[in-house]
């Protein structure tokens, strides 16, 4: 690993045992841990990167005789494989940071909403489930946890849209605000925290906040797991230090060819080479769920943004027209400048198509459709044209 | 085919008589039987008291909650930009080589259904497919002829 990435052994590290960090996070108080996790700069690591402590904090202050907190793992973005990974390696981290949360907001029940595609590991994480119940009971803590599943529905991955899924309805967004914080599953308080983010709210137990934030920058506090795919001669899932140049990460993860770096998945941005240099991985600069697509320069990418498209049209929710009709001309329309119906000032009017999706579309799945196809549209512009 | 009014029966007595229920429900016939039928729909309306329009419409959001005739074994491959980067054709053409038939399509006898999937969480071993529920990654096509002709053994 060269000197410039920072690899960092925190979510995966074996040598900390969660329910003895659980039972002593459990002794101190709610609203100084809270202030911990504030401190800490933790932002949500699925991609919207809500901070943490302010989410439970919102969600420990609203009135409710019930409360729940929810594990987002329907990681759908194209190219994410981490939470498969953390589900698979540590779930008792991920289990016990849930029940740090209950603890902290005053839920007694939880959920994981699994991906639909993970199935297969659902049997090991109920057992995961059942033993960490066991401890539970040890530490007095009334906490209970189930696995509801997905279905094949990206959008789902929106935590609204989690929400409806997990009330039996079609998985379509709600308006925001209210907030799940306030009113959520059920209409009761909730939190929505992803795998990896509920990790780290108990690693931060363990280290405390200054330890935590001694890495990253100010903005994009800590580390975060990445999964890197595509023309790599190492894909795989890494935790690495945020705040990282682009140029730095493609040094280490390139195949000596890389042509652009999709960062974020499809619903993220697409950086050329000519901006690695510029280009900071993080809040600041460009923030990413983990998805890290390397493509070289023998890649077309028209074919990877009509990839992207195929997959906003498929999945698209319907509810709200910008997205739903959007997404279907976007691809209509790189395909009509493709085959020469259309000439290439066509492009300029279907950026400003996507310009109106991401103002006028209900959730930040039509609202990010943008961020690629503007990247990709401008910055290989030849490509989509010939 | 186990009978419609005693598979809803049981699975509404394991997750409730409830709206929330409904998914796990439909869930439950899909991994039964593969895929949800009008009498299905018609059957849980009258157990739940919800519309069957309503249902339907729910069922209609989720791709794994098909309502289309499925095979026996589901076939699932991904059709990911890096599965495309990683020989995704390859495995397509080896499958439909083998069934004989085409991506969307089921074979005659009912046994496999061969469809493509959006990212199924393997970009790291891409090529892959599920088949039910099962996961099968780093396809190579003589790996995916030995996987299809122990199923079709099977």
């Amino acid at each position: 690993m060269s000197e410039k990435i920072k690899k960092v052994d925190n979510i995966f590290s074996k040598d900390c045992n969660c329910k003895d960090i659980l039972a002593k996070t459990l002794k101190k108080d709610k609203d100084s841990f809270i202030q911990e996790l504030i401190d800490s700069g933790l932002k949500g690591r699925g991609g919207a990167g809500f901070p943490t402590g302010l989410k439970w904090k919102f969600a420990k202050m609203a009135e409710g005789d019930e409360k729940f907190v929810i594990c987002n793992a329907d990681e759908g973005e194209p190219g994410t494989f981490k939470d498969r990974v953390i589900l698979q390696e540590v779930p008792q981290k991920v289990l016990g940071g849930m029940a740090l949360c209950g603890h902290i907001i005053g839920a007694k029940k939880g959920f994981i909403y699994l991906r639909g595609e993970y199935a297969w590991m659902k049997q090991d994480l109920q057992k995961a489930i059942d033993e960490m119940h066991d401890a539970f009971k040890t530490m007095k803590l009334d906490f209970f946890i189930d696995i509801r599943m997905g279905s094949g529905a990206y959008v789902c991955g929106e935590e609204t849209a989690l929400i409806e899924s997990m009330e039996g309805k079609r998985g379509e967004p709600r308006n925001k605000p209210p907030f799940p914080a306030s009113i959520g599953f059920r209409g009761k308080p909730t939190v929505v925290n992803n795998v990896e983010t509920l990790v780290y709210t108990l690693m931060i137990a363990h280290i405390g906040a200054p330890e935590f934030k001694s890495l990253g920058t100010a903005d994009s506090a800590g580390s975060k797991v990445f999964s890197i795919s595509g023309d790599t001669p190492i894909p795989g899932v890494y935790e690495l230090e945020l705040g990282m140049k682009l140029s730095d990460f493609v040094e280490e993860f390139g195949d000596g060819d890389t042509k652009a770096v999709q960062v974020g998945g499809a619903s993220g941005f697409c950086v050329p080479r000519r901006k690695f240099n510029d280009t900071v991985i993080g809040f600041e600069g460009i923030p990413t769920g983990g998805s890290m697509m390397l493509f070289n320069s023998h890649r077309s990418m028209y074919n990877v943004l009509h990839n992207y498209l195929d997959f906003f049209v498929e999945e698209s929710c319907g509810q709200c027209t910008p997205c739903r009709v959007g997404c279907q001309q976007l691809l209509k329309g790189i395909e009509a400048v493709k085959s020469k119906e259309r000439d290439s000032s066509y492009l300029n009017e279907l950026i400003k198509l996507s310009e109106t999706m991401h103002t006028a579309s209900k959730c930040g799945l039509g609202q990010s459709v943008a961020n690629s196809f503007n990247s990709i549209v401008e910055e290989f512009t030849e490509e989509i044209m010939y | 085919m186990i009978q419609t009014k005693t598979i809803v029966q049981e699975l509404v007595k394991k997750h409730g008589n409830n709206r929330e229920s409904l998914i796990p429900v439909l869930q439950g016939i899909v991994e039964k039987n593969n895929y949800i039928t009008d009498e299905d729909i018609i059957e849980i309306a009258n157990t739940l008291d919800i519309s069957a329009g309503e249902i339907y419409g729910t069922t209609s959001f989720y791709t794994f909650l098909d309502t289309e005739k499925r095979g026996k074994y589901v076939i699932r491959v991904c059709k990911s930009i890096i599965a495309v980067m990683k020989g995704k054709a390859e495995i397509i053409k080896t499958i439909e080589n083998i069934l004989n038939i085409k991506v969307g399509e089921t074979t005659p006898d009912n046994k496999f259904s061969l469809l493509e999937a959006n990212d199924i969480g393997w970009s790291d071993k891409e090529p892959s497919m599920l088949i039910n529920e099962k996961v099968y990654t780093e396809l190579t096509p003589e790996k995916t002829t030995e996987i299809i002709e122990s199923y079709l053994r099977d």
